[in-house]
């Protein structure tokens, strides 16, 4: 019969297809578990390491006093939470506006002239994800010295010093999200005789609202971790201070490098509080990187 | 010959012809350098379906957008000429864009529901955006009756609440027509809006077409010839005559007689399917 001459011919790859294929993938399986190595030995030492402090008095007392074994890390738990929110309510709103000035009025605009300076804008919020976080520091420490006595410390400074960190982050990502709202919504928006103004606030803000949710999150798991500049510009203290404005504050990532740098008489101790703060800040990040993803992803599912 | 122009005249003495609604008058829009559509005058009756029909990149849709004003929202893009409704000037200096869109409704190719809306905030979405407040009845009579208007309300009146994209895509298409009316626009503007709803929604829009045109001037942008047969009173056909060179109109007339008696070889040859 002709059957046999319409069949599709077998697709079955060569020897030498299936040699590279198998080598292939042993390469790329070897190089994610040395990837995932690093990974995973730091999660194991800091647990190992940290859980042994990771008790009630950690977390309901401060270091004022304390010599040797005994303290915790309220005051930098609390500094971390002042200086961070701070850091939020200054960056979230100034990276929220120029992602929505970016894609809502740079890009829409009539003018080459402000389309190319949105795409100025846009490198510089590029350049600025770089910036080294103790530069940042560095800035605000000048600027410090400008208006007040040279080297005064505070929590608020160290929230300007992150805040610096945080508005690219936030800009770029939040961006991304308001890229994503379909034109279609806008058009629609407009088409019902909607001034421009009110189809971002009533139509592109509400559809892009768990997303922009998200890239404050993500800007926040960014600045949570920092140290350098907050030991510039917001200091060290073993007491509490729940004042922003005024003194020295400590906050959990400096309170880690102090416990680690000044150790008393007896190391141990030091050292066992430096490792439970680590745990307890790499709690943290991961807490804000996987609300931030969960956040963005209970949006993609109202969608459907 | 003599014998028909005095049936013309007749005709017009006994039933003068409606005042046309909407006159675009050497109307030409693009983008930047380009140009998609290049000197169409047309005028279109009130409580009237128009159909405009052209092959792809005939500027038929840009034309459209044109009418309220929502061509000019894209960068670059540029209109002239003079569009009239009721002898008002939509492009006039003083004119508002935002107020052209709240006399001349639109439709959209794809049902384009808010998803943080429910279906009730969908249908009142325009009075809301127009920064109008309704009191809690007023809302609830124009939800009904618009959405009674597009034929939905049996379907959704027990799930008002519920989000506006948990609709069936014809459902959606519907939702869309009900929130374009509920602002009561004069002119409800149309971009192919059955080109993805399946052939029972099909019919369920055309029929809503024929009836909301006993209270709007309608213009219907299609790619399929048999619904421009079925529901439209005027056809409009649009093409390129040469490549390269913008969209024109080729011809328009009552739909009878554009598919019946062409005057134009490329409209026949458009409609017998030869081209296009």
């Amino acid at each position: 019969m002709t059957r046999t001459s319409l069949a599709i011919p077998p697709l079955r790859p060569g020897r030498g297809a299936r040699r590279a294929d198998t080598v292939a993938t042993i390469v790329m399986w070897a190089c994610a578990l040395i990837g995932a190595v690093p990974l995973v030995g730091l999660l194991w030492t800091t647990i190992s390491r940290g859980l042994a402090r990771l008790d009630v008095t950690f977390f309901t007392q401060s270091m004022r006093g304390v010599i040797g074994p005994g303290g915790g890390a309220l005051h930098a738990l609390m500094g971390t939470a002042l200086i961070t929110l701070a850091a939020t309510v200054l960056a979230a709103p100034l990276g929220l506006i120029t992602a929505l000035w970016l894609v809502e009025e740079a890009d829409r605009s009539s003018s080459p002239g402000v389309r190319r300076f949105g795409g100025t804008v846009r490198l510089v919020v590029d350049v600025m994800t770089g910036i080294p976080s103790i530069v940042a520091g560095l800035t605000v420490f000048a600027l410090i010295t400008l208006v007040a006595a040279p080297g005064t410390r505070s929590g608020i400074a160290g929230s300007l010093a992150l805040a610096i960190i945080m508005v690219p982050v936030v800009a770029r990502a939040s961006e991304e999200v308001l890229v994503r709202v379909p034109e279609d919504l806008r058009e629609g928006g407009l088409a019902l005789g909607a001034a421009r103004w009110r189809v971002v606030t009533k139509i592109v803000l509400p559809t892009a609202r768990p997303g922009l949710v998200s890239a404050v999150v993500l800007g926040v798991s960014r600045v949570v971790g920092e140290t350098a500049p907050l030991l510039l510009v917001a200091g060290f203290t073993d007491s509490m201070n729940y004042n922003l404005l005024s003194g020295r504050m400590a906050s959990l990532p400096v309170y880690i490098y102090s416990q680690w740098q000044n150790k008393g008489v007896d190391a141990a101790a030091y050292n066992s509080r430096a490792w439970t703060a680590a745990l307890v800040l790499v709690i943290f990040v991961l807490f804000f990187q996987v609300a931030a993803r969960l956040i963005g992803r209970s949006r993609k599912e109202t969608q459907k | 010959m003599t014998e028909t122009l005095s049936d013309t005249l007749l005709t017009q003495m006994i039933t003068p012809p409606p005042s046309p609604t909407l006159r675009l008058d050497h109307v030409s829009a693009g983008y930047g350098e380009l140009t998609a559509v290049s000197d169409v005058t047309l005028d279109i009756e009130a409580n009237s379906v128009t159909a405009l029909i052209g092959p792809s990149g005939c500027g038929k849709s840009t034309l459209l957008r044109s009418i309220n004003r929502l061509h000019e929202t894209i960068p670059g893009a540029r209109v002239s000429g003079h569009i009239t409704l009721d002898g008002d000037d939509l492009y006039g200096a003083e004119v508002d864009p935002v107020d052209v869109r709240a006399r001349v409704g639109m439709v959209f190719q794809r049902a384009n529901p808010f998803p943080t809306m429910s279906i009730r905030d969908n249908v009142l979405a325009g009075t809301g955006l127009r920064g109008k407040r309704l009191t809690r009845s007023q809302g609830d009579d124009l939800t009904e009756q618009s959405l009674r208007d597009v034929k939905l309300w049996d379907e959704v009146k027990d799930r008002l609440g519920k989000s506006g994209a948990s609709l069936s895509g014809g459902q959606q298409q519907r939702l869309c027509i009900a929130r374009a009316i509920a602002i009561q626009p004069e002119v409800l503007l149309m971009d192919e809006p059955c080109s993805a709803l399946d052939p029972a929604s099909t019919a369920a829009v055309e029929n809503l077409m024929l009836a909301l045109k006993t209270a709007y001037t309608l213009v219907v942008v299609t790619h399929n010839m048999a619904q421009a047969a079925r529901v439209s009173d005027t056809t409009a056909f649009l093409s390129v005559t040469q490549p390269g060179r913008p969209g024109e109109l080729i011809e328009a007339g009552p739909t009878k007689r554009i598919f019946n008696d062409p005057l134009r070889q490329a409209t026949r040859d458009y409609i017998d399917g030869k081209f296009g």
